[in-house]
């Protein structure tokens, strides 16, 4: 944290400095706070009469059985993505690591998928599972399962789990394999000749050490599924059928966009925003706490 | 405990065009219960060998058995050896007490007998008191004995070193050597030790062989390799400072062979070859005299009691006709 | 991990792999298909699974006029204003970023540790947890529908911050004593060492940054409302009109396809940099 050398100079640090002070207190901090000032007015459908209502927009949130539902289900559907995400991947890293001809091969095959936006995986996964036409639902159909996931709440929650999994794996696969190719292959090789078999010693030996980016990678895919989904829901099942795939953000979207409920939606944000803090401050301890070997 | 033979042993990487041999062909018996050093500069396939050995690296061609087996298609768990490794490889997340247990928990070994067992090799190292911490809360030289005190547990047939001193500071490398060294008196278990110190070749072997660019170059005590080095590879090697080669040997010249002669076998005396003074270098108890003698550089070793010339002068030297080694000049094997 | 040799576990590694490459790829095959396919060939159920004739008449449709039935904006256009997006961001990020933390690292000064962790905050408050007040200051400033409307707000990067301080932190001081005492000033010591030296991050982070503005959704979708400024992620969605058997598909195929080949490439191109960089960043 501390370096030896430092410039001197007064005015110079401020020059540098300034651009993103500037835009971060514009569009960050002043629209953070207005968020938080939203969420405890209570606007009329005219927006003629604003009374400030402290929490009640809290309270009455906490009582609303569509927003608790809509909690109930993003944390499904986050822990959802995010252990299938991560136990993909980690099986292909494992399998792709070193000592394998085409190593390199594999990983850029497998990288890739990292470039498609969130939007773009939800419409190639929507067009394959489409109700009508999709190649998928002609195969699932062949097996005698009804797919439609217009009428079907399951089926759309379960298409936005998969578009958004295989949106993830490269990144997983990623960190992954960056994480066991920074365990020394000796540990490995004193592992194979104190007589342990491959499944042990990925059990007993590289999985402890892999824990941290392991944790890493958790706190990621659940803030990912939090956030980054939202393209994904808006593209395919826009939150339906039925709120099935109101996710929290999305319904923040819904109410503050479209049906324009300010205090409400920004109720839904200011909670959102303390979820989001609680995460990157678990994240960041954790990281700090990462022991070096 | 059991004996090692190493039968042709070749070794080779990639295939096609791009294949490359490192290992061309080594031969060598080791004893039972014997202490073997493999020692040469870096790259010279000491480290490949060993692995071959234990089982890390595929032979290429030839033969390795270990006790009464022929090894070859066993995998290391399954070779009874054991191995420390240079960086130690403990485990970072588990106890100098599961460290050491890990192989026999492995085995299945009941509970008691691995803590007999766990026990007993530490208080042989001094970790008794060190049981619980993590590797990363010991010294270098801990972490060092733990990882050999992994290997004692497993009483296994032979002892596999991959230059476990190359990481500590000279002091604790010292030390760690006599500790080496009693430990295979007290335990007289097969060891095969790489390193690329010649020092610790020369104070640990019973026997050692010395590699160079994957070929051995002689295999035997740390007196014959001294006094009989089998080429002009092993013969500047071994010893320091490094034995003087002469392509011009002023006299009893054989032609096309070259004269070595160890810098403290040559006297200073009133005739003689004539040296031409370089400059001098006191070491405390001896001194060196570096100078030129025809188209080579000769390096002189005398008592600190001895003469001092000074650079520039011309000194006489006569070096010692028994210590006198001929070297062929194309093959640089002994003659 | 493996260092037995036996053959079928290394049999098993490959099938493993090459079936998960399948599932990977599998999507981006069926589109790429699609968008080769007429309109009645990409409605037949089921698709036919080897690629049609028509890809350049599809592809060169919906550059010039999007769909018919959805949303008739020209792909081409979209592109641009998509290219334009990524590219100022990424650059933009990039040269805010290292600026800052230049200044963060080698000055002292006072509200040095308050700027700090400002754009430290800004980590955990992604654009979801704001849109409306964000929006709102957008309008305010007058920057709907405008390119620096789609791009200022999301400029402050606090992750590449992150990155060139970590980096610069491991910068030796010898550098920077030695410049001083060959007079140079903190400007020039930051761009004849510091710059050359972050080559490296700045192409991974290049890469990273470009992906972000491409992909970019939620932002696009609330401050564009004309059709020319559209960016082709939402153009897509855009094309899908209300219930789904009347899509053209083959053309939606064609502009996913589109929408995704920029990036990729960036990626594929950039792959060594971008791997480093990713896994840099978040350490």
């Amino acid at each position: 944290m501390e370096k030896r050398v430092r410039f001197r100079s007064r005015w110079l640090p401020y020059l540098l400095v300034f651009p993103q002070i500037a835009v971060t207190l514009v569009f960050f901090f002043w629209p953070a706070a207005e968020t938080v000032r939203y969420s405890m007015l209570l606007q009329d459908a005219f927006a003629s009469k604003i009374q400030f209502v402290w929490f009640d927009n809290f309270t009455t949130l906490f009582q609303d059985p569509n927003y608790l539902a809509s909690f109930k289900l993003t944390a499904f559907f986050s822990a959802v993505v995010a252990i299938s995400g991560l136990s993909i991947s980690l099986l292909f890293a494992v399998f792709a690591d070193r000592v394998l001809r085409g190593a390199n091969v594999y990983k850029t095959l497998l990288i890739w998928p990292y470039a498609v936006a969130p939007a773009v995986a939800g419409i190639l996964w929507l067009f394959m599972l489409s109700p009508s036409i999709g190649i998928l639902t002609y195969v699932l159909r062949s097996y005698g399962v009804q797919w439609n996931y217009y009428v079907n709440g399951n089926q759309a929650l379960l298409l936005i789990c998969v578009a958004a999994v295989w949106k993830q794996i490269s990144y997983n696969f990623l960190f992954f394999l960056a994480g066991l190719q920074s365990i020394p292959g000796s540990l490995v090789e004193a592992a194979a000749i104190d007589g342990a078999g491959p499944v042990r010693r990925f059990w007993t030996i590289v999985f402890p050490l892999l824990s941290p980016t392991a944790f890493f990678l958790l706190v990621v895919n659940i803030v990912y599924a939090f956030f980054d989904t939202f393209a994904i829901v808006d593209a395919t099942t826009q939150g339906g059928p039925a709120q099935a795939t109101q996710i929290l953000v999305f319904k923040i979207y819904q109410d503050g966009v479209q049906a324009l409920d300010l205090g409400g939606s920004a109720a839904q944000s200011v909670v959102l925003m303390v979820i989001v803090i609680a995460l990157t401050v678990v994240q960041f301890r954790w990281v700090e706490r990462k022991v070096q070997y | 405990m059991a004996g090692i033979q190493l039968r042709n042993i070749v070794k080779r990487y990639g295939s096609g065009k791009h294949e490359l041999q490192v290992i061309h062909g080594v031969n060598a018996e080791v004893g039972d219960g014997e202490f073997v050093v493999i020692v040469g500069p870096s790259g010279c396939g000491k480290s490949t060998l060993l692995r071959m050995v234990a089982g890390l690296e595929e032979i290429t061609q030839g033969e390795i058995q270990i006790g009464d087996r022929v090894v070859n298609q066993l995998e290391p768990a399954d070779r009874d050896i054991a191995m420390v490794f240079q960086n130690y490889a403990l485990y970072p997340h588990m106890s100098v007490y599961d460290n050491m247990a890990y192989g026999l928990k492995i085995r299945k070994m009941p509970v008691a007998e691995i803590r007999e067992r766990v026990n007993k090799a530490a208080g042989i190292l001094e970790l008794s008191h060190l049981l619980e911490r993590k590797p990363r809360q010991l010294s270098g030289g801990q972490r060092q004995r733990v990882a050999m005190g992994r290997a004692i547990v497993r009483a296994p047939q032979v002892f596999l070193f991959d230059e476990p001193l190359s990481n500590l500071d000279a002091k604790l490398r010292a030390q760690t050597r006599i500790e080496i060294q009693k430990l295979h008196r007290e335990l007289g278990i097969t060891s095969l030790f790489v390193t690329h110190d010649q020092v610790e070749a020369m104070t640990l072997a019973q026997r050692m062989i010395v590699m160079n660019a994957g070929n051995m170059e002689q295999f035997g005590t740390p007196e014959e390799v001294y006094h009989r080095p089998a080429s002009t590879f092993v013969a500047s090697f071994i010893g320091s400072p490094p034995m003087n080669l002469l392509k011009n040997a002023p006299s009893g010249r054989r032609d096309g062979a070259i004269l070595g002669i160890r810098p403290e076998h040559i006297d200073v005396a009133d005739t003689g070859w004539e040296l031409q003074v370089e400059t001098c270098e006191l070491l405390g108890a001896e001194r060196l005299i570096y100078g030129r003698l025809g188209g080579d550089q000769i390096i002189v070793r005398v008592e600190e009691s001895g003469p001092a010339p000074k650079p520039d002068s011309m000194i006489h030297i006569r070096p010692r006709e028994d210590r006198i080694h001929w070297f062929d000049a194309a093959s640089g094997k002994r003659i | 991990m493996m260092i037995e040799r036996r053959p079928f576990l290394t049999f098993v590694r490959h099938t493993v792999l090459i079936a998960g490459i399948a599932v990977v790829m599998f999507p981006v095959y069926i589109a790429f298909v699609a968008s080769t396919l007429s309109f009645d060939e990409v409605l037949h159920v089921p698709m036919q699974l080897w690629p049609g004739t028509h890809l350049l008449e599809n592809y060169a449709a919906v550059m010039a006029h999007g769909s018919a039935k959805g949303s008739s904006a020209p792909v081409g256009q979209m592109m641009i204003n998509s290219l334009i997006m990524a590219l100022v961001i990424a650059i933009g990020k990039i040269a805010i970023s290292i600026i800052s933390a230049f200044a963060i690292v080698y000055f002292r000064f006072p509200l040095r540790q308050t700027f700090f962790w400002m754009i430290f905050v800004t980590l955990m408050l992604p654009v979801e947890v704001r849109i409306l007040p964000t929006y709102q200051v957008a309008a305010d400033l007058h920057l709907i529908d405008t390119y620096a409307g789609l791009t200022l707000p999301l400029i402050a990067s606090a992750t590449a911050t992150f990155l060139f301080r970590q980096f610069f932190l491991t910068i030796p001081d010898e550098y920077a004593e030695a410049a001083r005492i060959d007079g140079a000033g903190p400007l020039r010591f930051f761009w004849d060492v510091v710059l050359p030296l972050s080559r490296t991050n700045m192409a991974a982070l290049f890469v990273i940054m470009f992906i972000y503005g491409w992909n970019q959704y939620l932002w696009p979708l609330l401050v564009t409302t004309q059709e020319s400024m559209y960016v082709t992620v939402i153009g897509i969605k855009r094309m899908i009109p209300g219930g789904d058997a009347a899509a053209e598909w083959h053309l939606i195929m064609a502009t996913a396809m589109l929408a995704m080949l920029p990036p990729v490439l960036v990626v594929l191109l950039m792959q060594k940099w971008f791997v480093k960089g990713l896994v840099d960043a978040e350490k």
